[in-house]
């Protein structure tokens, strides 16, 4: 059962998907998102529990890449606010 | 897995369906071949695409399904496919997969398994995973998903046979055990819910697993239909609500995401066991490069570098190739001229007349091949290759902040940045991005982009009246066509386009490959197709329009008498010359001398187009064989009584083609598009133009090209004294006070000025709304219009130089832009997060 128990979220590591910096690694633990966003970030694999590492910002310090799943994704801040993860130690 | 031995059905229903860029589209044309019609989805502006193919006796019927990520009910397409799988009940669903990313993929395999569909996974691309290092366990991925699974390569056909008898066997089946999603400790809920519906009416239109687990992750479309058969606050609702809230509590985890994590958990297990990738060192390279190329300062280093280089090889080194080009092109005209019937001494026929015109218009544009073909070589090299995917990766950002995408970078390089492109393929590589708001910002605002046809108009006016700055006013004209382009993308999302749907910008960034010739030369071929295409078909019929306008109602009669007598005169004096000549009785009558003056015309221009004295030695030596009677008067080498002939013939040719001048500006000024020009004068005075330039404005909207031919007619003054276009504008200008201001305000209002035809076409095309298309062409000439009367009118009040006026424009377009785009936070704050923090974990 616990494997899919959501920690709460109270410990020092959980922050949104933008804070994390760049290299590190994380958790995904649940999406703000509703609706059609949250869909389309599922859909590319975005899921929950899984791990994802930010690799680097745009030189504009937006869109964020991050590999997911074995492939490298873009995303912006807008959508990386609203995906809460859990950083690795 | 039985067959039926009483399968006697004639016809099937197959549905393709698939995610977007899965090959769909090259699986549905192999599948179906030629026979195809699209109409629209009902009550939507979806396309609807069916084929029907014979096979085996059976008649198949296929419709190629929107592509979709999902089967939920978030947007219109998702919508018209799952209506038409409920609503049609296909035989047989194809699913077309991208075998390079299974594991995504493998989401849509499962919805439709879910809805209890029989299956045949189509496993399209193969090649490119193979060339990725992928290998998929064909035997093994059917035994897991229970379907068939057909490898194939759509682009090259192959796979035809196979899927065609999958789908046959497929629907033969009378049982099936496909693979069935389970939910882990959440499936007695599900096995509840669905024995709850199955004993209610909607067991018989809708499978009733799939109603269970849609109910249950809170799909509205699925509660609508709940709704709508058993009534508000019906107990299979209730029941499911409960179920949503009772799992929150106890796992602190949202149902959907719970559902969502098993299917991720099947599909992973899946493909570890199916799919082996090969360590090619790809990912290492990949990132050694990205390192490179998306470091902070490297990043625009490099993007200008590549701009830079695409500019230099197309633009510059394709003008080139253009001189090697043109003489074709003018050879093709020379033969249709022949064809043709022969030119009249004042008057042509019409058809000949015509014919030509449109020749000119479409040789005009055809010109431009070699240019298009370097491009969009070079662009298909930038696509395959991976950069593009970063180039709009860095852009993102400033895109954004005016409301387009990173994904305009293509159709902005394709509509030609500061390269010069055309707004034809740019509109019609707007297709990919998944934003809605900012893809119709960006099909509105491709065609301010710089256009190959709107370069020699450019050209012209910049060396009549810049020609001291000329290279400041080819760079001005290059980059304010993109701060008015950023402008207008972002003045439309804040308003008109305000109420479209946006998506969120989430992009893969695939690994570089190589490209291949293939791929390259097939897409660079394909989009300069497109845009023969259009030469041929539209360019040629507005063509025809334009001719028609500008040739009727005709020259007024007492003007063509004087004509008529002026050519009269000239003629006898041309009889008078040659009386001493023994050739003199050869020309007694009219048609004779019709057909030496064509035939001297005939052969200086076809001697134009060739190089060398070899080559223009052997084009005489031909004529000589083919005119034997008549040459002697056009090359009369020795022969004295030939000579005067010639001589009295060259002046004749001068006269007439002097008259047939005078005569073509009488009639295009009297023709109904002069009229409207004139008309038009009073308004366009703000703007500083008149009539002879409202005439080519007008006459441009067929193809941008026209308008430098229609100026080089109205200009014409001089043009015997061989004197340049640019000389006779110059010396007319000067006459009429047209100043650099006037021509500022001209250059600017072209630059803004609608597309032409072919791209309010391709408008029309890719936003399925004949509104739209009306806008894209209302709203640039008023906004062309009214910068072009500031310019003009407020230029004139402050009495400013065109190059002054030029310098403040510049400067107030560009901090406009800079300003618009660092203020405002583009997007609306994201909703509040509390929300779900209380939904979930109460404390």
């Amino acid at each position: 059962m616990s494997r899919h128990r959501m920690r709460r979220r109270q410990g020092k590591n959980c922050c949104m998907l933008r804070d994390v910096k760049q290299g590190r690694r994380a958790k995904i633990l649940c999406h703000h998102a509703k609706g059609a966003v949250r869909q389309r970030l599922l859909d590319l694999g975005f899921v929950p529990q899984t791990e994802i590492q930010v690799l680097r910002r745009a030189p504009l310090g937006d869109p964020i890449e991050c590999c997911v799943a074995n492939y490298k994704v873009a995303l912006r801040n807008s959508e990386a606010d609203l995906i809460e993860v859990e950083c690795e130690e | 897995m039985t067959s039926d031995p009483e399968f006697s059905r004639k016809q099937l229903l197959v549905g393709l369906a698939g995610q977007q860029n899965a090959g769909k589209s090259t699986t549905f044309n192999m599948l179906t071949g030629a026979n195809q019609h699209i109409a629209n989805y009902p009550g939507v502006t979806v396309d609807k695409k069916s084929g029907t193919y014979r096979y085996k006796d059976v008649r198949v019927e296929t419709v190629d399904l929107p592509g979709t990520y999902s089967l939920t009910s978030f947007s219109l397409e998702e919508r018209v496919t799952r209506d038409f799988l409920i609503t049609e009940k296909p035989d047989v669903i194809v699913n077309v997969v991208d075998a390079s990313s299974l594991k995504r993929s493998l989401y849509f395999t499962f919805q439709v398994l879910e809805m209890g569909f029989p299956v045949v996974v189509s496993l399209n691309m193969m090649d490119v995973a193979k060339r990725n290092g992928t290998h998929v366990d064909i035997s093994r991925l059917e035994h897991r998903l229970g379907v068939n699974v057909i490898p194939t390569v759509g682009r090259k056909g192959r796979g035809k046979t196979e899927l065609r008898d999958a789908i046959l066997d497929t629907a033969k089946r009378s049982e099936h055990n496909a693979l069935c999603i389970t939910y882990e400790e959440l499936e007695p809920d599900v096995a509840a819910l669905q024995a709850m519906l199955e004993d209610t009416d909607l067991v018989e239109s809708y499978p009733v697993r799939w109603l269970a687990v849609k109910l249950i992750e809170g799909d509205s479309e699925a509660e609508r239909i709940v709704r709508s058969k058993l009534g508000e606050g019906c107990d299979v609702l209730a029941k499911a609500k409960q179920i949503h809230i009772r799992f929150a509590e106890n796992h602190y985890m949202d149902v959907a995401d719970f559902m969502v994590g098993c299917r991720d958990r099947l599909a992973t297990d899946i493909v570890e066991t199916c799919v082996t990738e090969e360590k090619d060192g790809r990912d290492r390279i990949t990132e050694m490069i990205d390192k490179v190329v998306l470091n902070r300062w490297a990043a625009p280093v490099f993007l200008i570098a590549t701009v830079f280089v695409i500019y230099q090889l197309s633009i510059v080194k394709g003008y080139e190739l253009t001189n090697y080009w043109w003489p074709y092109l003018a050879k093709l005209r020379g033969f249709v001229a022949g064809i043709l019937p022969d030119a009249g001494l004042l008057i042509d026929p019409y058809i000949r007349s015509m014919g030509l015109w449109m020749m000119d218009s479409a040789n005009a544009l055809l010109n431009y091949i070699p240019i298009f073909l370097i491009l969009f070589s070079l662009i298909a090299i930038l696509e395959d290759s991976g950069y593009m995917a970063r180039i709009a990766f860095i852009l993102d950002k400033l895109f954004h902040s005016f409301g387009l995408h990173g994904q305009s970078t293509l159709p902005y390089i394709l509509g030609g940045v500061f390269a010069g492109g055309c707004a034809v393929p740019g509109v019609m590589s707007t297709k990919g991005i998944p934003d809605e708001q900012s893809r119709m910002a960006t099909i509105l605002t491709v065609p301010y982009m710089n256009c190959l046809a709107k370069i020699p108009f450019y050209t012209l006016l910049i060396n009549v009246f810049f020609a001291p700055y000329k290279s400041w006013a080819m760079l001005f004209l290059s980059t304010i066509t993109i701060f008015v382009a950023l402008l207008v993308a972002r003045l439309l999302t804040a308003t008109v386009l305000k109420s479209l749907e946006t998506a969120p910008f989430v992009m893969e960034l695939p690994k570089y490959h190589p490209p291949t010739i293939f791929g390259v030369g097939q897409r660079a071929i394909e989009r300069t197709w497109q845009y023969i295409k259009k030469v041929g078909t539209i360019v040629v019929a507005v063509s025809v329009c334009v001719f028609t306008l500008l040739q009727f109602p005709g020259v007024p009669e007492e003007k063509m008498t004087d004509f008529q007598s002026q050519m009269d005169k000239a003629v006898a004096t041309f009889q008078k010359k040659i009386q001493k000549s023994i050739y003199a009785d050869q020309f007694q009558d009219q048609a004779s001398l019709v057909s030496l003056i064509n035939l001297y015309n005939d052969f200086k221009n076809e001697r134009m187009t060739i190089k060398g004295k070899d080559a223009s030695l052997a084009l005489a030596e031909r004529y000589r064989q083919n005119h034997p009677d008549l040459f002697k008067f056009i090359k009369p080498g020795k022969d004295k009584d030939a000579k005067i002939i010639n001589k009295a013939a060259r002046k004749l040719v001068s006269k007439r083609k002097t008259l047939r001048r005078q005569m073509k500006e009488v009639q295009i000024s009297t023709s109904f598009l002069g009229m409207v020009g004139r008309s038009l004068e009073p308004v366009t005075q703000w703007a500083g133009f008149n009539w002879k330039i409202n005439v080519a404005i007008l006459s441009s909207f067929a193809a941008r090209e026209s308008s430098v031919a229609t100026i080089g007619v109205l200009y014409q003054q001089g043009a015997d004294e061989s004197k340049s276009l640019e000389e006779r504008m110059g010396a007319e200008a000067s006459q009429g006070g047209f100043t650099p201001l006037h021509a500022l305000a001209i250059m600017v209002f072209f630059a803004l000025y609608p597309p032409c035809l072919a791209t309010t076409i391709m408008i029309k095309v890719q936003t399925g709304s004949y509104k739209w298309m009306l806008f894209s062409i209302i709203f640039p000439t008023t906004l062309g219009f009214i910068v072009a009367s500031l310019i003009y009118t407020g230029g004139s009040a402050l009495n400013l130089t065109g190059i002054q006026m030029m310098g403040v424009f510049y400067c107030s377009v560009v901090v406009l832009a800079i300003v618009t785009g660092l203020f405002k936070s583009w997007k609306r704050k994201p909703g509040p997060l509390a929300d779900l923090r209380q939904e979930m974990a109460p404390d």
